[in-house]
């Protein structure tokens, strides 16, 4: 199927008759009347769901629908960063996984997903930061994943565009070197394109209006091309999540915020990881294309408008430009949001819920994209067992009823 | 920049606010449940649409108030003090 379909023969032979051979990457079939699961939200989560579903469980009869395009709500507007540098145990054994799987996801999905293990490093101006920071590196080190503890030296080296003349250096930090970014569009399309070849039906521009209940059971839902029966339903629509679960009458413990981010003009190499400061909260790397890819925090009021305001955009350049004066000068090219889902603890909501046949993918605030292979995984085994996967029951939605919060945002001294 | 009517100071820039987050949340007592309690701290209507929320004047006169506002365009309807009637609002399509 794919694999035969791009390789190095397919390629030549295209390339010898202009490229009008290629075919589209997956169908656009009709909805049918029935599936035996229907996900919500074609998203890198949805659509790694459907794909795990297919590819590790044999279900193959599923759903993936989507009110917009694939990949076009954060799973196309985030700043493409993997790493599994967290502070609690449940959070580092998630990530780590994550970032296992896209260590092999381009092989796993037959197309380029470009992750470069170009490293994160995260800088302390302070000496309390610089403290906060030792203990968050030793965490890590105890959850068992790479981590080197670096002096201003090693910084230096490592990214000589943090000013070395600067009047308040930094004084020290960590560096998780596997960490790093990958190629967004392609996770989402290499996820789609490997459900669509197993029989997933990806269908777009197809909105959720409901749900078809039996007594506490989902049993369809109700959209804007028809109602479709099902015999579990995943929703993983992120910043949507709390509007779509509202329908089934969920509450979530979920607020919906702008997260921005912005690349500037390109110009030569001059960043070769992906630099962090929490105190000022900004990061930066520098892509491919040699544009400096900013993001920040998010606008910190609750709101669905995918554009972000200018108070967090001018914060945010405020904050790199104290880190880099150099860059003062660079213009923007382009900026842009997404609508996160904040969840009281800064960490994902997974598994079940107490509406049978309905399991809920949400939560992922401002740190969705690295986890859409672990994610994916993951629901797709906690739907076709039943229960949740080991990996995420710390992570079920009845924590909040026991206090038993994972407070990353805490442990990364931000809004995280 | 999102312009926040603050009921005492009038019209100022957001930077000059903090936002509270939605209002109308009721404290369960000393007896509340666990749920009731989960409820209370953590779990939100996150509308889409007109909601009421609860900002102050951090860097202005420092009180609380309410602020129906919408979600999806930042349209401001109205803002009143604490305790004082919700004002009556034609909120539009939400």
């Amino acid at each position: 199927m794919t694999r035969s379909r791009f390789g190095a023969l397919a390629l030549l032979r295209e390339a010898l008759r202009g490229h009008r051979g290629w075919q589209p990457f997956w169908r656009h079939p009709e909805p049918k009347r029935h599936y035996d699961v229907v996900v919500i939200g074609g998203g890198g989560h949805g659509l790694a769901t459907a794909y795990y579903l297919a590819r590790n469980h044999g279900i193959r009869h599923v759903a993936v629908i989507e009110k917009g395009w694939l990949g076009g709500g954060n799973s196309g507007r985030n700043t493409q960063v993997c790493r599994s540098n967290y502070f609690h145990l449940a959070s580092g054994r998630l990530y780590e996984r994550s970032l296992q799987l896209y260590e092999g996801l381009t092989r796993e999905l037959n197309l380029n997903v470009m992750l470069s293990q170009r490293g994160v490093l995260n800088v302390a101006y302070g000496r309390h930061e610089l403290e906060h920071m030792r203990r968050w590196f030793n965490a890590i080190r105890m959850n068992g994943i790479d981590s080197e503890f670096v002096g201003p030296e090693e910084i230096r080296r490592l990214a000589p565009l943090l000013d070395p003349g600067a009047r308040f250096p930094p004084l020290g930090g960590f560096i998780q070197h596997r960490a790093g970014v990958s190629r967004h569009d392609a996770v989402n399309w290499g996820y789609a394109r490997g459900a669509d070849a197993l029989g997933v039906d990806l269908v777009q521009d197809c909105t959720v209006t409901g749900f078809e209940r039996d007594g506490e059971r989902v049993t369809g839902v109700q959209t804007s091309r028809g109602t479709i029966a099902a015999g579990a339903v995943a929703l993983c629509a992120a910043g949507h999540a709390s509007e779509i679960a509202r329908l089934a009458g969920l509450r979530l413990p979920l607020v919906s915020m702008p997260l921005q981010a912005m690349v500037s003009e390109p110009v030569q190499p001059v960043l070769d990881t992906l630099v962090f400061s929490p105190s000022v909260h900004s990061y930066i790397s520098q892509s491919e294309r040699g544009e400096l890819v900013i993001g920040g925090g998010c606008d910190l009021y609750p709101s669905y408008a995918q554009r972000g305001g200018v108070a967090s955009l001018a914060e945010t350049v405020r904050a790199v430009v104290q880190l880099f004066p150099r860059l003062s000068r660079l213009r923007l090219m382009r900026q842009w949001a997404g609508i996160v889902d904040i969840s009281p603890d800064t960490s994902p909501i997974l598994g079940p819920t107490p509406i049978d046949g309905l399991y809920l993918n949400a939560g992922w605030g401002t740190g969705g994209y690295k986890a859409i292979p672990v994610g994916g995984e993951t629901m797709a085994w906690t739907i076709a067992n039943g229960r949740a996967h080991e990996l995420i029951v710390p992570f079920g939605l009845e924590r909040f009823e026991r206090g038993a919060l994972i407070d990353e945002g805490a442990a990364a001294g931000v809004a995280h | 920049m999102q312009r926040i009517p603050c009921p005492w100071c009038g019209v100022r820039d957001e930077v000059e606010f903090h936002c509270g987050g939605e209002a109308d949340l009721h404290w369960p007592g000393d007896e509340g449940s666990d749920a009731a309690l989960a409820q209370y701290l953590y779990v939100r209507t996150n509308r889409k649409g007109v909601q009421d929320e609860r900002w102050r004047h951090l860097y202005g006169c420092g009180r609380w108030f309410l602020l129906a506002r919408s979600t999806i365009d930042h349209r401001v309807l109205a803002s009143w003090p604490p305790g004082a009637e919700r004002p009556l609002l034609d909120e539009g399509a939400p």
